[in-house]
């Protein structure tokens, strides 16, 4: 089946006075409809800048340096900003913004706030557009009379459930949600996160979920991207990323988080620091932190290629001759 | 030694005054007040990592701030190897404990000064309780600091600025801070939760290491059950305001007592694909701390609600293994003993 999303060797640098920061650099994956992938990844690895490529929501001083990204056989890196505009943003590829829930207007009522955002992307009344944005309220369960609310009189959780209403608010095709519970308590965050799996399911939506938390992707993601200083280092369907994980880092990172599960398990750590992007080291841009680094990774930079006939792809040389 | 109580904290209140504007002064009768801690009891022994769990503003931090007397307390006692923090009125005393009680912010973005260096800001605490005196052996004593916490070589940070840091180098300059007068009590709150994962368990082991080179007893203040295993020998449950359950780490999570604990570990999300999916077991929001619910604070969102719950306090009970519940479930059971001061 020919995915709904496929991004491939995609390039974005950030100009800035001491050079470009190679915040996305060479990256592919592809979605398929109703799957949900985990792009998972420390802060600055490059996960929310992927996303805003993208949807091409990039600052002035962001450059696509190369690779395509193709939703439904149409290339998005060719279209103007305009096209993307009218087009895509929202109708097709929606996002809910880290920390969106406290970026809401604070004078208008979330209801307002929905018909906004569809009356923009849509031709229709705003009557017409506030019935819907009750019935978006009722998706994500709210009451439809909510929408008269101000951000306020509303908690933590039933704005982050405003703000994934707003995402659904032009029936799109994929999602990307950023960090869509980080702010939130264990207990809301569960709540929350229930909420946005049983829509993805109910609505056959995809899904593109960036977290720094390994733990949510797993239990609601098909796939999983790790990156690692803006380049994806293992990819592939969930259970053997997690189960049979081969880059070292991926496997450090996992055994890094806590499990109230199971037997207690030391948790291990990663000597030193990201690298900066402005100069990433040569070669495998993990190598400094590496326990297994050879002489190759120094020098070399690994390619992202597949186990056998699996899904999963590695970038590191202990796989491969 | 082990059996030394370091920091007793008896029944301890704090509420915190809204200020209403004129007009509603005239009008109220009652000034409303945020029960942020409400008749907390806990000791920590000597070299022991006690920790207090709970969701945002349940008061585990203004708990920690209050032990090394950041704030002062309503109502109720701190004591530090048997002296009344609350009695001591005077701040030089109140300076001179300083000395052996430490705090490290959540934050190492906001608690660091932006204009000192990293050497001066270690340091500060030196400076102020006047431990060493000569120029010297304040370097000596700041470089060894740093060693501990694996910035190293220390010349290469020591006159740096925090901005030049990365968030994991910022808290470990924190600890090095609050490690350098050698504190017999530490209060940590969150002090990892704003670093990533693969750094954070890094700055983990080296708070454990120096915990148990120099045997500091530590309150250790986190939203993260998971986390408090690794971390703490026993642990508090608070809500709103109470300790809901208290017990050895282990116990608790294996097999928690109270329906809010069970909740709070049912819903934290598991880095394995196979184990179970997220369960939601209670519904709502915790409710605000100004008006909080009579009886159990619970009530309101717990699936086991009784009619009793909803009038009465339950009272802190001890069951099996050093273990305590606050909850009306056990209350005929087994006929545990009543405390009311517990370990």
């Amino acid at each position: 089946m020919e995915p709904l999303l496929k991004v491939e060797n995609l390039k974005m640098y950030y100009e800035t006075i001491r050079g470009y920061v190679k915040a996305v650099d060479d990256i592919s994956f592809d979605l398929s409809k109703r799957e949900a992938l985990g792009l998972a990844g420390e802060s600055g690895c490059g996960k929310t800048s992927a996303a805003l490529t993208i949807l091409r929501l990039l600052p002035s001083n962001a450059k696509i340096i190369g690779g395509s990204v193709t939703l439904d056989g149409e290339n998005l890196v060719g279209l103007s900003d305009k096209e993307i505009r009218e087009k895509i943003r929202w109708k097709r590829i929606s996002m809910i913004f880290q920390g969106a829930m406290n970026a809401l207007h604070p004078t208008y009522t979330v209801g307002d706030q929905i018909v906004e955002a569809i009356v923009k992307h849509e031709n229709v009344g705003k009557g017409e557009a506030m019935e819907r944005a009750g019935q978006l309220l009722e998706l994500v369960g709210m009451k439809p009379s909510r929408v008269k609310r101000y951000p306020h009189e509303l908690s933590g959780g039933m704005k982050q459930r405003t703000v994934t209403a707003m995402a659904l608010a032009c029936n799109p095709d994929l999602i990307i949600a950023d960090e869509p519970t980080t702010a939130l308590d264990v207990i809301v965050q569960a709540q929350v996160l229930k909420v946005i799996k049983e829509l993805k399911e109910r609505l056959e939506i995809s899904m593109i979920l960036i977290s720094h938390d390994l733990s949510m992707i797993a239990e609601t993601c098909e796939k999983a991207a790790i990156m690692y200083a803006g380049k994806i280092v293992e990819y592939g369907d969930i259970v053997p990323v997690f189960k049979e994980s081969l880059h070292p880092y991926t496997k450090k990172l996992i055994t890094a988080f806590p499990s109230v599960l199971g037997p207690r398990t030391e948790l291990s750590s990663i000597h030193g620091f990201p690298p900066d992007l402005l100069k990433p080291p040569p070669g495998c841009r993990f190598h400094p932190r590496c326990p297994q680094a050879m002489e190759i990774c120094r020098k070399e930079e690994p390619p992202l290629k597949r186990i056998g006939n699996t899904e999963q792809a590695v970038a590191c040389y202990l796989y491969g001759e | 030694m082990e059996n030394e109580v370091a920091v007793e904290v008896q029944n301890l209140v704090k509420h915190f005054e809204i200020k209403l504007g004129f007009f509603k002064t005239l009008i109220s009768k009652e000034m409303p007040v945020v029960h942020a801690v409400d008749d907390v009891s806990f000791k920590i022994m000597r070299g022991e990592i006690f920790g207090l769990v709970g969701e945002s503003g349940c008061g585990k931090t203004t708990t920690g701030r209050a032990l090394v007397r950041l704030i002062d307390p309503t109502e109720g006692k701190v004591f530090f190897q048997g002296t009344d923090l609350a009695s001591l009125p005077l701040e030089s005393e109140i300076r001179k404990l300083r000395r052996r009680m430490q705090i490290i912010f959540q934050d190492p973005y906001e608690s660091l000064n932006p204009r000192m260096s990293i050497f001066d800001i270690i340091a500060e605490p030196l400076r102020i309780q006047k431990v060493v005196k000569k120029e010297e052996e304040i370097h000596e004593r700041v470089a060894k600091a740093m060693e501990d916490l694996d910035l190293i070589p220390p010349d290469e940070f020591m006159y740096r600025f925090p901005h030049e840091l990365s968030g994991g180098q910022r808290q470990r300059v924190a600890i090095a801070r609050a490690f350098v007068l050698r504190p017999e009590f530490l209060v940590a709150d969150e002090p990892v939760s704003m670093l990533d994962a693969s750094i954070r368990s890094e700055v983990l082991k080296l708070l454990l290491d120096l915990q148990e080179r120099l045997h500091t007893s530590f309150l250790y203040i986190t939203h993260d059950i998971a986390l408090s295993r690794h971390m703490c020998d026993r642990i508090g449950v608070m809500y709103l305001g109470k300790i809901v359950e208290k017990g050895p780490t282990e116990y608790v999570i294996q097999k928690p007592l109270h329906p809010y604990t069970e909740a709070l570990i049912a819903a934290v999300p598991v880095p394995d694909t196979t184990a179970r999916r997220i369960e939601v077991v209670i519904k709502g929001e915790v409710p605000s701390a100004i008006n909080p619910p009579s009886g159990c604070r619970f009530h309101t969102r717990c699936p086991h609600v009784m009619e009793i719950c909803r009038k009465e306090e339950p009272p802190m009970l001890r069951m099996e293994k050093n273990r305590y519940v606050a909850c009306h479930l056990y209350g005929n059971s087994k006929s545990p003993k009543k405390t009311d001061v517990t370990s």
